[in-house]
């Protein structure tokens, strides 16, 4: 029996590695501290249901934003561990087997549990705030999507401590993710992890497409949206089209290790290769999936710390439009070596050279924004600043890369690793960061410390640069990726090491941002109106943080800026129009908002179940699951309850309490 | 969820007659005897068979979505029409890049 015991738990659990037992037990030691606290402080039933089951966007976009920091400390220390294994030749600090691991998950959490989850927080904090709704348009939905995301993403890194990351690269190509290249589970954690985020990712995109369409305040045509909720839009249009590409992919995928298809096999009449070409239909939409947001989020900044309306707001309307439409259409250049032939190289290689052309348009319609403004530099605006010239020179890398033939040097060198980390980090990383920035004070309701802030962003720029400009070189010199040790002969030593360096001053300038986010609770200092940066969009003009209902009368917009062009009014003088007069002295009436719900978070804790299950081939936990999984969908459906009327004297309350504090 | 019944009575569309449901309905049984009758009786050659029934598939689905799925009555703004289009470029781009791209990829028996 105890033999038995024992070798059950030597399979299931990671052992033998120090690093990893380290944190085992570190993790161990978390999560007792962290129920002990919670009960010692009797914090059980505020935790539920004041966070866990809230349908509130605001709160779900919290939650997102702490899940996305804590999954870039992870990111961060798989890449500081790949950078010191790669710091000199031959080192002996992570065995072949552990840094295949190392690479695999730091692409897959960076990209899905990190960057998709924070953009998911903005999403949802900012969206229904700047286009005047009082929430999303399917609260129940979103609280579902988040809950997925998170058992997804626990279940992708529980694959860190028991049964073994996945070690196939963050995209998983056949053959070697197929069972006969990867027999152990860590790939089936890889797929159901993707899988069960996957599906609140798809729901969100849906949501936030009719969020967008159908809740506008009144007055706000289309061509009247903040350039972020544009953004949003764009962003979700594309999550809607290549999200199911993703799911049936990695369910062929499955199919092939379950049940023993033949999709992607090297035998039995299956193709790798098809794979590669349909992962990346979802993989190349999805990287503008990540920046098309941050494109938003620096046209808000840009405009609101220049004192200006943004600079040619049409043609960056159909910009990100058209970004989100093509594409689709350029996901071959990511195998040009495969032999495709001349044709579908030449047409992808144009396809790629032509989505160039609007996010040129964007960056010229930035600079004139800042031409001639009345420019400030808090830290919003200092990373909007360092995004400019980091993204030109990402994108024409880019441009180098998407010449066919050429391609054939780059690809799979370390050229390409800088090239996609500097469109990565410069674009998508920095624009977070200064959403996050700019933002912050209507979450919490207090602004980040600038100092420490400072600290941090002269940190992370001088560490990327110095770590990803030697990487360029590196890739000319011969260095492909994934490689875990090289030869002294090489002669990739002390490049390798500056980039080295880079990564480590990167990852002080993390240690930055959390003491700023402590140092700026511990003095909390309550923000005197929920105007911080004299802002421009409906945002702006409730208090911060925003009360439950968002807006105690529904909006009536008339221009862009709306806020802006209310307080240029009052300025002055002038009179509001007679429509909008009549409703902001209308009297308040009872506003109608949906009721908190524990199912999404059972529901998604039941996926997390049966996707245990699968990965383990443990039928006796996927019925169960899937059964709870079913149970809770019937049990909504049975659910008539699901909304209440905020009546009138607590809304005055609370905004008493709100403008009374100021 | 605020808003989900007001979403719904805001669409407001008739939901067809009868005259248009039973010609929907002959329409697409039609289309399904046709490929069934050319297989059955081997009337064609096997590349004539597949473009027939292609060409029936292309028909049923535009009778389903005109007769069943009601895209003629829908009110403007016309998203269902819009995102139905958009949908369509992408499952072609997806099907046909796909049989582009791996035309030349097939794997050597």
């Amino acid at each position: 029996m105890w033999d038995k015991i024992k070798e059950f738990s030597s399979e299931f659990f990671v052992t033998g590695d120090p690093l990893i037992l380290g944190a085992q037990v570190s993790i161990g030691l978390t999560l007792v501290a962290v129920v002990l606290v919670l009960t010692y402080f009797k914090k059980w039933r505020w935790l539920w249901s004041e966070w866990l089951t809230s349908v509130d966007h605001k709160r779900i976009g919290i939650m997102y934003i702490i899940c996305s920091i804590l999954m870039l400390f992870r990111g961060g220390v798989d890449a500081l561990l790949m950078r010191t294994q790669l710091a000199a030749p031959e080192l002996e600090f992570l065995t072949a087997e552990h840094y295949n691991q190392i690479f695999t998950t730091h692409g897959v959490i960076m990209i899905l549990f990190m960057a998709m989850p924070l953009m998911f927080g903005l999403f949802n904090i900012v969206v229904p705030l700047q286009i005047g709704a009082r929430d999303v348009a399917f609260p129940f939905l979103n609280s579902l999507s988040f809950w997925m995301f998170f058992f997804g993403a626990m279940l992708f890194n529980l694959s860190f401590v028991i049964g073994g990351s996945p070690d196939a690269g963050w995209l998983a190509y056949p053959p070697l993710s197929e069972l006969s290249g990867s027999p152990g589970v860590g790939q089936d954690f890889y797929i159901w992890g993707i899988q069960i985020s996957g599906m609140g990712s798809l729901a969100t995109g849906i949501n936030f497409i009719v969020t967008i369409l159908k809740m506008r305040a009144p007055g706000m045509k289309l061509m009247k949206m903040p350039m972020f909720t544009w953004s949003v839009l764009s962003s979700s249009l594309t999550i809607i089209l290549a999200f199911p590409i993703l799911t049936v992919t990695l369910f062929l995928l499955f199919l092939d290790r379950y049940a023993g298809a033949h999709f992607f096999t090297l035998d039995g009449g299956g193709n790798p290769m098809m794979y590669i070409n349909l992962i990346w239909m979802w993989g190349h939409p999805e990287v503008y999936i990540v920046v098309l947001p941050a494109f938003g989020i620096f046209s808000e900044i840009v405009s609101t710390f220049s004192k200006k309306r943004l600079f040619g707001y049409s043609s960056m309307v159909y910009a990100l439009m058209s970004i989100s439409i093509v594409s689709f259409f350029t996901w071959a250049h990511h195998f040009f070596t495969m032999g495709s032939g001349a044709n579908v190289n030449a047409f992808f290689a144009v396809s790629t050279m032509i989505i160039a052309i609007p996010t040129g348009v964007k960056v010229f319609n930035w600079l004139f924004t800042m031409f001639r403004g009345k420019l400030s530099f808090p830290t919003p605006m200092m990373w909007t600043i360092a995004f400019i010239p980091c993204f030109v020179i990402g994108g024409m890398t880019g441009v180098m890369l998407s010449v066919a033939p050429a391609d054939f040097q780059y690809h799979n060198s370390y050229f390409l690793i800088a090239h996609f980390h500097q469109t990565l980090i410069g674009g998508v990383v920095f624009g977070f960061f200064a959403g996050l920035y700019y933002w912050w004070p209507k979450m919490f309701g207090f602004k980040l410390h600038e100092g420490l802030g400072k600290w941090a962003f002269w940190f992370w720029n001088i560490g990327f640069y110095v770590c990803f400009m030697p990487q360029y070189a590196l890739g000319f010199m011969g260095m492909t990726r994934r490689f875990n040790e090289y030869n002294f002969d090489m002669g990739w030593q002390p490049l390798n090491v500056v980039s080295t360096v880079g990564a480590f001053l990167m990852g002080i300038a993390f240690l930055f941002q959390v003491w700023q986010i402590a140092h700026s609770i511990r003095f909390y200092k309550k923000e005197p109106t929920g105007d911080t940066w004299n802002g421009r969009s409906l945002e702006w003009s409730i208090p911060s943080p925003a009360p439950m209902y968002n807006f105690a009368r529904t909006p009536i917009v008339t221009s862009r800026d709306d806020w802006w062009e209310k307080k240029e009014r009052r300025r002055k003088g002038e009179p509001e129009l007679p429509h909008v007069a009549k409703a902001e002295q209308a009297p308040l009436e009872p506003i109608h908002m949906p009721r908190n719900s524990g199912v999404p978070f059972v529901m998604s804790f039941f996926w997390f179940i049966a996707g245990f299950g699968f990965v383990w081939d443990w039928t006796w936990m996927v019925i169960p699951g899937l059964i709870g999984v079913i149970v809770c969908m019937l049990v909504r459906s049975f659910t008539y309850n699901t909304d209440y009327y905020v009546p009138v004297d607590e809304i005055e309350r609370t905004e008493a309490a709100a403008r009374g504090a100021h | 969820m605020a808003n989900h019944n007001q979403a719904h009575d805001g669409h407001g569309e008739s939901h067809g007659s009868l005259k248009s449901y039973i010609i929907g309905f002959v329409l697409s049984i039609v289309l399904t005897i046709i490929p069934l009758v050319v297989v059955m009786n081997e009337m064609f050659d096997k590349k004539t068979n597949t473009v027939i029934i292609l060409i029936a598939a292309v028909l049923q689905f535009a009778v389903q979505l005109l007769f069943f799925m009601h895209l003629r009555e829908e009110k403007k703004p016309r998203y269902n029409l819009t995102s139905l289009i958009l949908g369509l470029i992408i499952l072609l781009v997806i099907v046909g890049g796909s049989i582009w791209i791996m035309t030349y990829n097939a794997v050597a028996v």
